[in-house]
């Protein structure tokens, strides 16, 4: 299918697909829906970013207690790891475009690292709220000895609210629903670093790179959001 | 100067390789499967998207078979509630909302972008293998136990019902990312790949409808997805948004629901008002009045979609403030509905208007939508859709502007590229027969509905009083000539496959872009990227030789099948050449405005 005989486009790789006339307008196609795509994206959290919303309004005090539950520290580790992986992210990119090839693999694996470290973290923490009971709906039964102080008004209460069980619920919602965007992240990221490393990217092209690590701040931006909502208010 | 409106040099020598059309440059199966052109696309959605209209249009002729006569017909009522939910939920997901856009709008927007396909081929390829997972999904819930829930999938039913709602959930959410990745194309596609030329405001008006379409595909379809998702999570791990058991709302369910599938009716009915630009520019050889008013409404349609959603719950408890603000909102869809329709009234006012197959269904259309459009009205008036609300008449409004919108506009749009498509001309007498069926079929079976809804019968009843039987049959009798219009119609398509006569590059002697291309178009679609001079509707600039051979370069290969052609495209080849000297007047006539 490639015209590979028009001389006109002899000077660019086969990167370029034959259905563009040149390097930046696929590039800029490329990029648009990339772009289109994380609307798409912020579009599909925001249902469960408005149940929160709508919840907490409904039962302020079943969200006081069932924040109190999560261990703010784990929470901002997690938000330091996410943060510098993207800013190694961005660092890959710009490497990318210089052309440094070896430089955008040791990036690439850096942010792939950070979001192992996430997921790992993540694991812990998950595994504590089930050893504690702490979870969804009816299979919601916690273990009153592990059960943090919340405070309401200026009392520390031990007794947890009857719809906890709903911050429970959404708070495994939203946060699995990001971790798998997370996993996603690193097969995505691993494709992009064995990419690299065959040296298919260049300095004319190396439009993967950018979006996967576009791709990668939309995962950092949402839990930037979900840090305070689920761990701090 | 203009000539040499829309360009294509001559092909060379050198390129005898490409000059195979896109339907035989390798006829293998493997080659189908694989493929990355977006014609070939095209032309399994079409084949997919119809093999499913045939099956929710089976389960439509058993609903209106049972209620031929009040009590058991043919089935008992679990039966029938199954049977109409698998008729909506088929329909919307698995017919309509790809109908045009995953179909025509695959094979004919980058043709009429000019350009060799759209902006992520390998994207439009995955995009409908996630089309026929979600279909497999949904077949194996058809098949293990089926659903009852209606295609809402209103809580709490949905938690409680034994049917297989999962499977059925899932496949809806499969489905859903399909529309996504094609709107994400073909956004992308109308951005970046336009030819040398084609600046917005020379976009065929085709092309601006499946691009709102496509804003709201991106936009409104992910909300769905995840609407849907936390119905299976508050099933498998009882959440509680949604059960009021457990602390949820279920209003928050059709809230989240609606505010996709609210601009979901905007996807299914927008890509029809898209291919109607189309035919009445092309039958009454004139440019579409208010060529920007149209482009916009199609927009502002898209953009007013995503805030009415709340009037499909003007009787679920919403607060009565919410719903005035819900019922204003609504009323607003009139005015781009308006100027759509009042446009294309002033584009056939001194047009050369011919009635060929595709017009007919264009002309449906407008009548159909407008009825369908203004019976909105009602339901939109809160006082009226408290006595309205869950009657016939909610399903004829529907029925109005999906079917006698979106189903009548695809159809003609269907007739009117098929012999771009399949390079073959259909039976014109046959098609004109099939219509008439169609079109008293269709407003037997749905005009009826009105009454029976003013008069207060519900939807989805599956025994009705006695008072209704007389017009409940004549509803079903109704379906019957509309089923048998569209069997005409496969006939008609069928022979056409095997016996029509070769098509011509442009047997309609249209103006626009696709037809530039030879028929069935060869595979990069263009020899060379187009330079386009003029807009797709300026007949005043479009020369004879445009208008009735096609390009020079594709007229040379298909000239002597054109002649042969010509007596079997349209009954009047007598007057084709009278059409030739007109479409001067009408053209100077919009210069002066």
């Amino acid at each position: 299918m490639a015209s590979s005989h028009d001389p006109s486009r002899a000077k660019w790789g086969s990167w370029l697909q034959h259905h563009f006339e040149e390097p930046v307008q696929q590039f800029e196609a490329a990029k648009l829906g990339m772009w289109l795509f994380l609307a798409q994206e912020v579009l599909f959290f925001s249902g469960l970013f408005v149940a929160y919303g709508v919840y907490r309004v409904a039962y302020p005090e079943a969200f006081a207690a069932g924040s109190a539950q999560l261990d703010w520290k784990i929470g901002f580790f997690n938000t330091c790891v996410l943060l510098f992986s993207s800013f190694t992210a961005a660092m890959a990119v710009r490497a990318a475009q210089l052309g440094r090839r070896q430089e955008t693999s040791i990036h690439l694996a850096i942010t792939i690292v950070c979001a192992f470290v996430f997921l790992g973290v993540k694991y812990v923490e998950y595994s504590a709220k089930f050893e504690h009971g702490l979870l969804p709906g009816n299979h919601f039964a916690p273990d009153m000895a592990h059960v943090h102080p919340w405070l309401e008004g200026a009392a520390a209460v031990t007794e947890l609210p009857v719809k906890t069980h709903v911050f429970f619920g959404i708070y495994f919602c939203l946060t699995g629903l990001h971790g798998i965007h997370v996993a996603i992240g690193i097969g995505v990221l691993a494709w992009v670093l064995i990419r690299n490393v065959r040296g298919e990217f260049s300095k004319d092209y190396w439009t993967p790179v950018d979006l996967v690590a576009l791709y990668w701040h939309l995962v950092d931006l949402v839990w930037i959001y979900l840090f305070p909502l689920l761990y701090l208010i | 100067m203009t000539a040499q409106a829309t360009t294509a040099t001559p092909s060379h020598t050198g390129h005898g390789h490409d000059d195979a059309d896109y339907l035989r440059v390798d006829t293998s199966p493997l080659s189908w499967i694989v493929t990355l052109d977006h014609k070939r696309l095209g032309i399994l959605y079409l084949a997919s998207t119809l093999t499913m209209f045939f099956v929710g249009g089976v389960y439509a002729l058993l609903i209106r078979t049972e209620l031929l006569t009040p009590g058991r017909t043919i089935m008992d009522p679990d039966t029938y509630n199954k049977v109409f939910t698998l008729h909506g939920a088929i329909m919307v997901f698995l017919f309509i909302i790809p109908s045009v856009p995953a179909a025509l709008g695959n094979f004919f927007l980058p043709i009429m972008l000019g350009a060799k396909d759209v902006a992520f081929p390998r994207l439009n390829l995955a995009s409908f293998y996630v089309y026929v997972v979600g279909a497999a999904f949904a077949l194996f819930s058809i098949f293990s136990n089926s659903v009852d829930t209606g295609w809402t999938f209103y809580t709490p039913y949905s938690q409680t019902t034994s049917t297989s709602t999962i499977s059925m959930t899932l496949a809806v959410f499969i489905l859903g990312f399909s529309s996504i990745l094609t709107g994400v194309n073909f956004m992308a596609t109308v951005h970046k790949l336009r030819a040398p030329g084609l600046h917005w405001k020379r976009l065929p008006l085709f092309v601006w409808g499946i691009y709102a379409t496509a804003v709201i595909q991106v936009l409104a379809t992910p909300v769905l997805a995840i609407t849907l998702l936390m119905l299976l999570m508050e099933k498998v791990l009882s959440i509680g948004w949604f059960d009021p058991r457990l602390g949820g709302d279920p209003v928050l369910f059709q809230h989240f629901f609606w505010f996709y599938s609210h601009p979901a009716v905007y996807i299914m009915i927008l890509p029809g008002m898209a291919v109607v630009n189309e035919i009445i520019a092309t039958f009454s050889r004139r440019k579409i009045f208010g060529y920007m008013f149209v482009a916009m409404s199609s927009v502002g349609l898209a953009l007013l979609g995503f805030l009415v959603w709340g009037h499909h719950m003007f009787v679920a408890g919403m607060s009565e403030y919410a719903t005035m603000v819900f019922s204003g909102l609504t009323f607003l869809v009139a005015i781009p509905s308006g100027v759509k329709v009042f446009n294309w009234v002033a584009t056939l006012y001194n047009g050369s208007v011919s009635f060929q197959s595709p017009m007919l269904y264009a002309l449906a259309f407008i009548v159909l939508f407008t009825i369908g459009g203004l019976t909105g009205l009602f339901l939109g008036t809160l006082s009226v859709d408290v006595h309205l609300h869950d009657t016939y008449f909610v399903v004829a409004h529907f029925h109005y502007v999906m079917v006698g919108g979106t189903v009548i506009g695809f159809i003609g749009g269907l007739h009117y590229w098929w012999p771009k498509m399949t390079g073959k001309m259909f039976d014109e007498r046959l098609a004109k027969v099939a219509f008439a069926f169609v079109f008293v079929g269709f407003n037997m079976t749905f005009l009826t509905q009105f009454v029976m809804g003013s008069q207060g019968m519900p939807r989805r009843y599956y025994d009705y009083l006695d008072q209704f039987q007389p017009l409940h049959g004549f509803s079903s009798v109704g379906a019957y000539v509309l089923g048998v219009g569209f069997l005409i119609m496969l006939v008609m398509f069928a022979l056409s496959l095997f016996r029509g006569e070769a098509a011509p590059p442009n047997p309609w002697g249209s103006a626009g872009f696709e037809w530039a291309t030879a028929s069935p178009p060869i595979a990069h679609n263009f020899h060379h990227t187009p330079v386009i001079h003029r807009g797709p509707y300026d007949y005043h600039l479009a020369t004879e030789e445009e208008l009735f051979d096609g390009f020079p370069a594709a007229a040379q290969k298909t000239a002597a099948p054109a002649k042969t052609a010509a007596p079997a495209a349209a009954p009047d080849p007598e007057k084709a050449p009278a059409k030739a000297a007109e479409p001067a007047p009408p053209a100077r006539r919009e210069e002066e405005e």
